[in-house]
């Protein structure tokens, strides 16, 4: 009788670690994927931004083409782009694009003091500040989870319950210098 | 009295953001309680000198409930009013829109209502009941003088009172403290003018008048004080964990030193809602509202 309820104890100590394993993996995860929500409601929105900011630059800048045609393409990637790390290329070469645009749109005074690309301008610069809050975000919040199930006791459980690495939403050199701002 | 949920500033910032709103839900409980406790007191109070018996305590448990469920279900309106704050859309300033949205995903909680105070001090203030229900102010002056790294600074400091429920706790307490404080001046004020006691009897139910009247405001005013100060630092570092840039809000905390003025909507009450001391009376110690700007700037020097 005391055995009996010495193992019944030992079971319901080991299932109740169980569960707790089970949850914490799973709201870590959660979190993982409410995090990508994030960044990829910002780079829709980014995608979305384009044709508007082609349109209204087409006008003024009837010699670049070249550069339009570039922006529209990394945009087409990026629609096209499925993982986690495609995305993280395409916008990167999003970003890029859109950098020259910018820069090459600093030689039409006339497009500059447009109120329409104003407005552009500032959305995308701020829907790229999102992106970067929100990468921040996924990035810290992958590193938990893919920290949480190499230790034990959750790696011995991890994949039992269907648990793998996430992968981080990368950063290039290039973006990482990008940092510096100058008056 | 379990109502400084933070530690004192030698490790406030070991405390984990769970852990903040944890202890802020959980003493916002204990603070709505005890400050409905002291509104009946003081309502009690006040129906005793006009020899109201018992109706009186009847009176002011009604009252001091619907107050209560007032504070925080609207309570943050009635602040947003009394600041004369105005909604800013996302037209009408779409680069303060788009950096609040931004710092928002940052801490991972909705964006919070966006408004504006017409005022030339460099000063911010959040409040609502919980993240979903929220509102970040600046003044003017924060918006205009203010570059973006600062800017981000100030309100990621705000988005950290949204994120770890500090917001409802402080919200409870100023709107309550408030009445309590006003209703114990006006006790005071007709004791002295030669209020109450009309029937020239009831000496005892007088004098417990008189007591409550004077011990209310003071249990509250020290209730106030010892939620606002140490949660600021812990909001700095929050911020910075945010923004991962210290010196953005180190540059703002600076800004605000070297050109400060008071902000004139605020208070005695709303004081310690702000993000720096609306009203710059350099109190220290005890009956400071806000930790001491140096402090605060030596502190994010470290990180």
């Amino acid at each position: 009788m005391g055995l009996l309820v010495c193992v019944g104890g030992i079971v319901l100590v080991l299932a109740a670690a169980l569960v707790m394993i089970f949850n914490r993996l799973v709201v870590l995860k959660n979190r993982v994927d409410n995090a990508w929500a994030q960044i990829d409601v910002q780079l829709k929105r980014r995608a979305d931004l384009i044709p508007n900011l082609v349109e209204s630059v087409k006008g003024y800048m009837k010699h670049e083409k070249g550069v339009l045609e570039e922006v529209t393409k990394a945009r087409t990637a990026l629609m096209q782009a499925g993982t986690v790390e495609e995305k993280a290329k395409a916008n990167n070469m999003l970003a890029g694009t859109l950098k020259t645009l910018f820069a090459v749109a600093e030689n039409y005074p006339q497009l500059k003091a447009s109120e329409n690309f104003k407005m552009l301008q500032e959305e995308l610069a701020g829907t790229e500040n999102k992106i970067a809050y929100a990468r921040t975000a996924y990035n810290d919040s992958v590193l938990e989870y893919n920290q949480t199930i190499q230790v034990i006791p959750y790696n011995l459980f991890a994949g039992m319950f269907g648990h793998a690495q996430k992968q981080y939403f990368g950063v290039t050199e290039a973006e990482r210098q990008n940092v510096k701002v100058q008056f | 009295m379990a109502t400084n949920p933070m530690p004192d500033r030698g490790n406030g910032q070991r405390v984990s953001f769970f852990d903040a709103i944890d202890a802020n839900k959980r003493n916002s409980l204990l603070l709505i309680a005890f400050l409905t406790f002291l509104v009946f007191l003081a309502i009690s109070a006040f129906a005793l000198m006009f020899d109201m018996g018992w109706l009186g305590f009847a009176m002011g448990a009604v009252i001091a409930i619907l107050y209560a469920l007032f504070s925080y279900y609207i309570g943050d309106r009635a602040l947003l009013a009394l600041s004369g704050a105005k909604p800013v859309s996302r037209e009408a300033n779409p680069y303060l829109y788009n950096l609040v949205e931004g710092l928002a995903i940052a801490a991972q909680i909705p964006a919070p209502k966006l408004y504006m105070m017409e005022d030339a001090s460099l000063n911010a203030f959040a409040t609502g009941r919980d993240p979903q229900h929220s509102a970040i102010v600046v003044t003017r002056g924060l918006a205009e003088k203010m570059n973006r790294a600062e800017l981000e600074g100030v309100v990621a400091h705000e988005m950290s009172h949204i994120g770890n429920y500090d917001i409802r706790y402080m919200l409870i307490t100023v709107v309550m403290v408030g009445l309590i404080g006003f209703m114990g001046e006006i006790i005071l004020r007709s004791l002295f003018f030669g209020g109450g006691n009309r029937k020239g009897g009831g000496g005892m139910l007088m004098l417990l008048g008189l007591v409550l009247a004077i011990l209310t405001p003071i249990i509250a005013m020290l209730v106030k004080l010892a939620v606002s100060r140490e949660r600021e630092y812990l909001a700095d570092a929050t911020a910075v964990k945010l923004t991962r840039y210290p010196d953005g809000l180190r540059n703002a905390l600076i800004k605000i030193r070297d050109h400060y003025q008071p902000t004139k909507a605020a208070t005695d009450t709303t004081a310690s809602l702000y993000f720096a001391d609306p009203i710059g009376k350099k109190l220290t110690g005890l009956f400071a509202t806000h930790p001491p700007i140096e402090e605060r700037i030596k502190l994010l020097e470290k990180f």
